[in-house]
């Protein structure tokens, strides 16, 4: 089997907030014979910034993580939605630009999220063997809007999921509709917010698994603060935390 | 016929937040013709037909005037009667010149969101001509003296009780609920008034240039009558409502139908475009269609915002969006509502004056993915808080938020270095202590507060990552490098 190598890029709110994400990640890739890459001075994509409509900013943030990651193959990233800001919207950053659009279509072919990265690169298709994951429950599965209707990626986080001995993986309704996270879209309208994340919990609830599972620790938060809210016993994992049984 | 309230996008929206009863209606659109649509284009309808209708439309666009120009000599060929309105007030006054001339008493009204942007109604109704709308939700919220809440169920925040007092009240019928009754009595009042109008406005679903023709689809086939039975007939169409070839034409009205209710085709699809004919027994003596522009030419010419006048008003985005899903229509105050009426009332009415419709959405892209014609919805929005951010002199929009853009810069100054970064953490780290319990922050402090009113927030952890790369990782996987 090839060596391969692999460079962290770790969302900030993975960073400051929930590093044990990064944590099962390192453990995963390890696990599969992966080395790693971590560059240490890398913050955030600009990903709220630009949502924001703050794009001087987000085009600065975007300049920085071009200059720090653009010279590594295979950026791995647990967040779908950083994913999607560096893979789509550098390049609309940087539409008048042409050197750094250039540099940015690199950076952006070089970008992976984690499941895709697992799956289509790896190759990993049987985490049980593979990983030694076991999980005792069952588990839904949120499809973040970014990594489902920005990147495509739905069946690489099922595929795993499904091969996870004693997880019984469990649909809820309307799996990909948003949990009304947003960024600062929750900030700035958070009874709207909440009442969407009210929808997504009920779909949640009606499947009466036992966790729910995602690729971005964004929605997982708000979906997370929600149920902790309502003293829910259903909890929020990524799935780098269940892959790497420490999502217990 | 549109009522704008003086309230804000917040006020109307945590309003509608606490009505169930507007939440389980919306619900049940969302549910039966937001999935019906999802399911239709990944069966039926490919994703290669609906990026070719985009083509097609993108062409038209393109070719816009030429496109007018053929349009407009085949209905003058027809002996109809073609007008540019370059305002809404240039559209609306030509509708009462018309009405005038031909000393009109009563207007009846097919559905059309146009006349409620330009606003016809109230100058007609001040030059004391009767309007009666004639599409059923249409009439109910005119007897109510509402606004509708969606493009094609304008009255789905009211139920068949609210609807049985009202009519009990405006139509002095016996109060029911029973639909049927109810749809009866409305008929009823409406057949009168369709006998008796001097005139019908409609909208304009498609124009098709190649043949000279406007097309209608209702499932009520009031419609057909008001633009049938009395002698004038004023058709309304945005600018980019035509469509080139009667080949697009017939591509855009399946995914039309499809997008707007999940049909195959609407209960009646009406063909017009002229005055009656020598030997014709039906159709109106005079026929006007007035093209408006209404800032759509600044659209057009802004390739930012070019793309949306590709919209074919089939409301599909509100059957899916899941901010519309709870907020429903009047939150957005405007006669556009929902995903493309967060995109297109700030274009036509002023991006500051609208600016919660450009922050208010999530930005999750459902609107795109079941948009007919593929609108990058999303992208447009993206756009117009990039416009609020800094100002844009091309559309006249000020800065919004000034305290957003101070932080947005200190965001970045934190985010410019690690060192930068790692202080802000360990600030936050020690700001956040008071307010931890049960491993949660309970209650937020600074922009968390709004947050955390019904959501708990995780706190910052005691080491970052980047410290357990260095501290644990880094030194456990040999050989492994560390930049």
């Amino acid at each position: 089997m090839t060596k391969h190598t692999a460079t962290l890029f770790i969302q900030c709110l993975v960073d400051s907030l929930k590093p044990e994400i990064g944590d099962a990640m390192v453990h995963v890739l390890d696990t599969l014979g992966v080395s790693m890459v971590y560059p240490e001075n890398q913050t955030c994509c600009g990903q709220p910034a630009f949502n924001s409509g703050y794009r001087r900013e987000a085009t600065k943030a975007a300049r920085r993580f071009i200059d720090i990651f653009e010279n590594h193959n295979a950026i791995v990233c647990p967040s779908g939605s950083c994913v999607h800001m560096v893979r789509h919207h550098y390049l609309d950053l940087f539409r008048d630009e042409p050197a750094m659009l250039a540099r940015a279509r690199k950076v952006a072919a070089n970008t992976y999220e984690f499941t895709e990265y697992l799956v289509d690169v790896l190759g990993v298709t049987d985490p049980g063997s593979q990983l030694n994951s076991r999980f005792d429950g069952s588990v839904t599965y949120h499809d973040s809007c970014h990594l489902s209707r920005g990147l495509g990626i739905r069946s690489q986080p099922r595929l795993l999921l499904e091969n996870i001995p004693g997880l019984s993986l469990i649909e809820m309704d309307e799996s990909d509709r948003c949990c009304g996270f947003g960024g600062t879209f929750s900030v700035k309208y958070p009874e709207i917010s909440t009442a969407m994340v009210d929808d997504k919990i009920q779909t949640i609830l009606a499947t009466g698994a036992d966790a729910v599972a995602g690729c971005d620790v964004s929605c997982l938060m708000n979906i997370e603060g929600r149920l902790s809210r309502i003293d829910s016993p259903v909890r929020a994992l990524h799935i780098a935390e269940i892959l790497a049984n420490t999502g217990k | 016929m549109h009522e704008q309230s003086d309230k804000s996008y917040r006020e109307l929206a945590n309003e509608a937040l606490g009505d169930e009863r507007l939440h389980s209606a919306i619900r049940m659109i969302q549910d039966r013709i937001g999935k019906g649509t999802r399911h239709l284009w990944k069966t039926e309808i490919s994703q290669e037909l609906r990026d070719k209708a985009k083509k097609a439309r993108m062409r038209t666009l393109d070719n816009l005037d030429k496109v007018l120009t053929t349009l407009t000599e085949k209905i003058r060929a027809n002996g109809g009667h073609v007008y540019f309105a370059k305002t809404a007030e240039d559209a609306r006054n030509y509708c009462l010149k018309v009405a005038q001339k031909n000393e009109v008493k009563r207007v009846v009204k097919g559905k059309s969101m146009t006349s409620a942007e330009i606003g016809v109604d109230h100058l007609l109704e001040a030059h004391d001509i009767e309007v009666v709308e004639t599409d059923l939700g249409e009439f109910i919220i005119q007897l109510a003296h509402d606004a509708p809440s969606h493009i094609i169920a304008p009255c789905i925040h009211m139920d068949k009780q609210q609807i049985g007092r009202l009519f009990e009240k405006e139509l002095g019928i016996p109060y029911s609920e029973d639909p049927p009754t109810l749809t009866k009595a409305a008929r009823k009042a409406l057949r009168e008034k369709l006998l008796s109008a001097d005139m019908g406005i409609s909208g304009c679903n498609l124009a098709c240039a190649e043949t000279g023709h406007i097309s209608l689809v209702s499932n009520e086939g009031n419609i057909r009558m008001s633009t049938t039975m009395p002698k004038v007939h004023v058709a309304l169409m945005g600018m980019e409502r035509v469509i080139a070839t009667l080949a697009e034409h017939d591509m855009l009205l399946r995914l039309l139908t499809r997008g707007a209710a999940a049909q195959k085709i609407s209960t009646y699809v009406s063909f017009l475009g002229g005055p009656r004919q020598p030997g014709e027994p039906d159709g109106p003596e005079e026929f006007h269609l007035v093209i408006i522009d209404n800032g759509r030419m600044k659209m057009l010419a802004d390739p930012r915002f070019r793309e949306v006048l590709s919209c074919i008003r089939c409301g599909s985005c509100l059957n899916i969006c899941p901010v519309y899903g709870r907020i429903g229509g009047h939150a957005y105050n405007a006669p556009y509502p929902g995903p493309i009426g967060a995109v297109v009332m700030p274009l036509f009415n002023g991006v500051n004056k609208h600016a919660d419709l450009c922050r208010g959405e999530s930005l999750c892209g459902a609107c795109k993915d079941i948009c007919p014609v593929n609108n990058d919805l999303p992208r447009m929005l993206s756009e117009l808080r990039h416009m609020l951010a800094y100002g844009d002199e091309q559309w006249d929009v000020a800065p919004v938020d000034k305290g957003e853009a101070l932080a947005f810069k200190g965001w970045y100054a934190a985010m410019s270095s690690r060192t930068a970064y790692n202080l802000l953490v360990k600030t936050g780290r020690l700001a956040q202590a008071p307010f931890v319990s049960d491993g949660m922050l309970k209650k937020g402090i600074g922009p968390l507060g709004k947050w955390t009113a019904d959501r708990d927030f995780p706190p910052i952890a005691r080491q970052t990552f980047g410290e357990r790369w260095k501290t644990v990782h880094a030194p456990r996987l040999k050989g492994d490098s560390n930049e």
